[in-house]
């Protein structure tokens, strides 16, 4: 079982990530949808795909709901089996799992998961009221806590604990910023300076606005095939060798650790043994960098690092394009953009380019076997794949 | 009675009007649940007692809030902490009486049912804070 195919991506498609004005969430999907169709001539969308797995957080965005059927009608797939599913931050985390189970059940041999999320027209109070209803009601949200208030919470005490310094979060946006400056679809194309982003305005401290990922607009999908059948639409196809998903507390306040996060650790220890491979063995990886603090925690969960070691990673280049191993290559969800039901699928796509050598500008050399961690609200949700090509 | 009174986030909110601070403790395995739950998650028994917790308690974590949802625009900047009370139990809550650089993790902090409101419509709770021991 070790290292096996669960499931094969032969295609895959992203959207431009921005602020795309005038289009529903349907029409950025179909233009993911277009990519995977064109990259892919050998499969035939209608007869060959069985099934769809949407990843999407909010109806209040577009007031819009039911995003399973709709999303699988815009991709002119009417009466397939379509289905959303919402797990906050990594709601395509948990479509892409789900497409997993559909393959390796046999019940399907191509799927199409994905995920999409329009957002930039709605204001920022708006914006930051719907995604703060992924975090508990009673007590966080009626205590006036925001996401990025659950994420300062954690990044307050990483600080204190570890000697963690607002510098150090900082560098992460640097670093994003410049791998997102090669990434043609990424919603910020810009390199930032250390100054700018210690000097942006505070959001919740210690966390200030480029800490923050970006409120995007976008949309991704993969095909997804059983590895047996894999061959019969790509020479080049990625394998999905490990996928782990695991839940926790809604309130952050009830876990006993503040500076690690128990379902992304839970998830990533399932997905290292199903792939029998070990942190070292990754030579790239897409880490769910809502905000800064939470990629240095992904390093610390993913254990590319020891607990409390992170910021050291950061620091020392490590997790540089040209380091020893390149974290989010695509601008992750502080510069490509973070259309929060897009972004599992969006990590998987990235992974698919990295892994088949099309990621241009930013392609690590040599790449062969990734992983991509997509955590949900502030941490009650999590998942983690482990990809590897032929 | 207290005990018989259900064992709910409502029921928790409704003994804050009254200045107390409770929690449900399992009568089976005796895991005590702050918020409570109808269901032990440790040992899936539904028996409870409600149990007084201490409203001091020590700040574990802290940050300052600036964008604030719509409804706190208007007291934005605030402070919002995890307070640690007594054993293992933790509640977030506001953090008033003092300024946001004098907040240090492990500072002693004290319940203030004072901001608590009486007219309350589910799943409007009333409101509390903590300040300074």
């Amino acid at each position: 079982m070790k290292g096996k195919s669960l499931a094969s991506i032969v295609s895959a498609g992203l959207s431009k990530f921005g602020k795309l004005e005038g289009l529903y969430a349907r029409e950025i999907f179909a233009e993911a949808v277009k990519e995977a169709y064109d990259r892919c001539p050998n499969l035939d969308p209608k007869k060959d795909i069985k099934a769809m797995f949407i990843g999407h957080m909010g109806e209040s965005y577009e007031h819009q709901g039911h995003t399973g059927a709709t999303m699988a009608d815009w991709a002119g797939l009417l009466h397939i089996a379509a289905t959303r599913t919402e797990a906050a931050c990594a709601s395509s985390g948990a479509a892409l799992r789900a497409g997993v189970y559909a393959v390796l059940s046999g019940l399907a041999d191509v799927v199409m998961v994905g995920g999409v999320e329009k957002m930039t027209h709605r204001s920022t109070a708006e914006v930051t009221e719907y995604l703060a209803m992924a975090s508990d009601y009673p007590f966080e949200q009626w205590n006036g806590i925001t996401f990025p208030g659950l994420f300062a919470l954690m990044a307050t005490a990483h600080m204190h604990d570890y000697g963690t310094t607002e510098k150090q979060l900082a560098m992460v946006a640097v670093k994003n910023h410049h791998n997102g400056s090669l990434n043609p679809k990424a919603h910020m194309q810009t390199e930032i300076t250390l100054e700018k982003a210690l000097t942006s305005r505070v959001i919740a401290w210690p966390l200030k606005l480029y800490d923050c990922s970006l409120i995007t607009d976008g949309a991704s999908c993969l095909i997804l095939t059983k590895p047996e059948v894999a061959k019969k639409y790509t020479d080049t196809p990625v394998h999905i060798i490990g996928s782990g998903q695991a839940s926790d507390t809604i309130g952050m306040y009830e876990r006993k650790s503040l500076t690690s996060l128990t379902a992304a650790k839970l998830s990533a220890k399932t997905a290292y043994e199903m792939a029998g491979v070990k942190p070292d063995d990754i030579n790239v990886a897409e880490v769910h960098d809502c905000f800064t603090i939470a990629e240095i925690i992904g390093y610390e969960d993913l254990g590319f690092c020891e607990p409390g070691e992170g910021s050291k990673l950061v620091e020392n280049g490590e997790t540089r394009l040209e380091g020893r191993i390149p974290v989010n290559t695509s601008g992750g969800l502080k510069a490509k953009g973070h259309p929060v039901g897009a972004t599992g699928t969006a990590q998987a796509y990235e992974m698919y380019l990295q892994l088949t050598g099309q990621a241009d500008r930013r392609q690590v050399k040599d790449a062969r076997i990734g992983v991509t961690h997509n955590v949900g609200g502030s941490g009650a949700t999590a998942t983690v794949h482990i990809y590897r090509r032929d | 009675m207290s005990e018989q009174a259900p064992f709910t986030v409502e029921q928790f909110y409704k003994y804050m009007l009254q200045r107390k601070l409770m929690a449900a403790k399992c009568r089976k395995c005796g895991k005590v649940h702050l918020p409570p739950r109808p269901l032990c998650d440790n040992c899936f028994s539904k028996e409870f007692e409600w149990i007084a917790v201490p409203g001091k308690g020590r700040l574990v974590t802290y940050t300052v809030i600036h964008v604030a949802p719509t409804q706190f625009q208007s007291i934005a900047p605030y402070a919002v902490g995890i307070v640690q009370l007594g054993n293992s139990l933790k509640i977030p809550g506001m953090i008033s009486g003092v300024a946001p650089e004098c907040i240090k993790i492990g500072m002693q902090l004290a319940i203030d049912f004072g901001t608590c409101g009486t007219a309350q419509t589910w799943p409007q709770w009333p409101r509390y804070c903590f300040r300074p021991a």
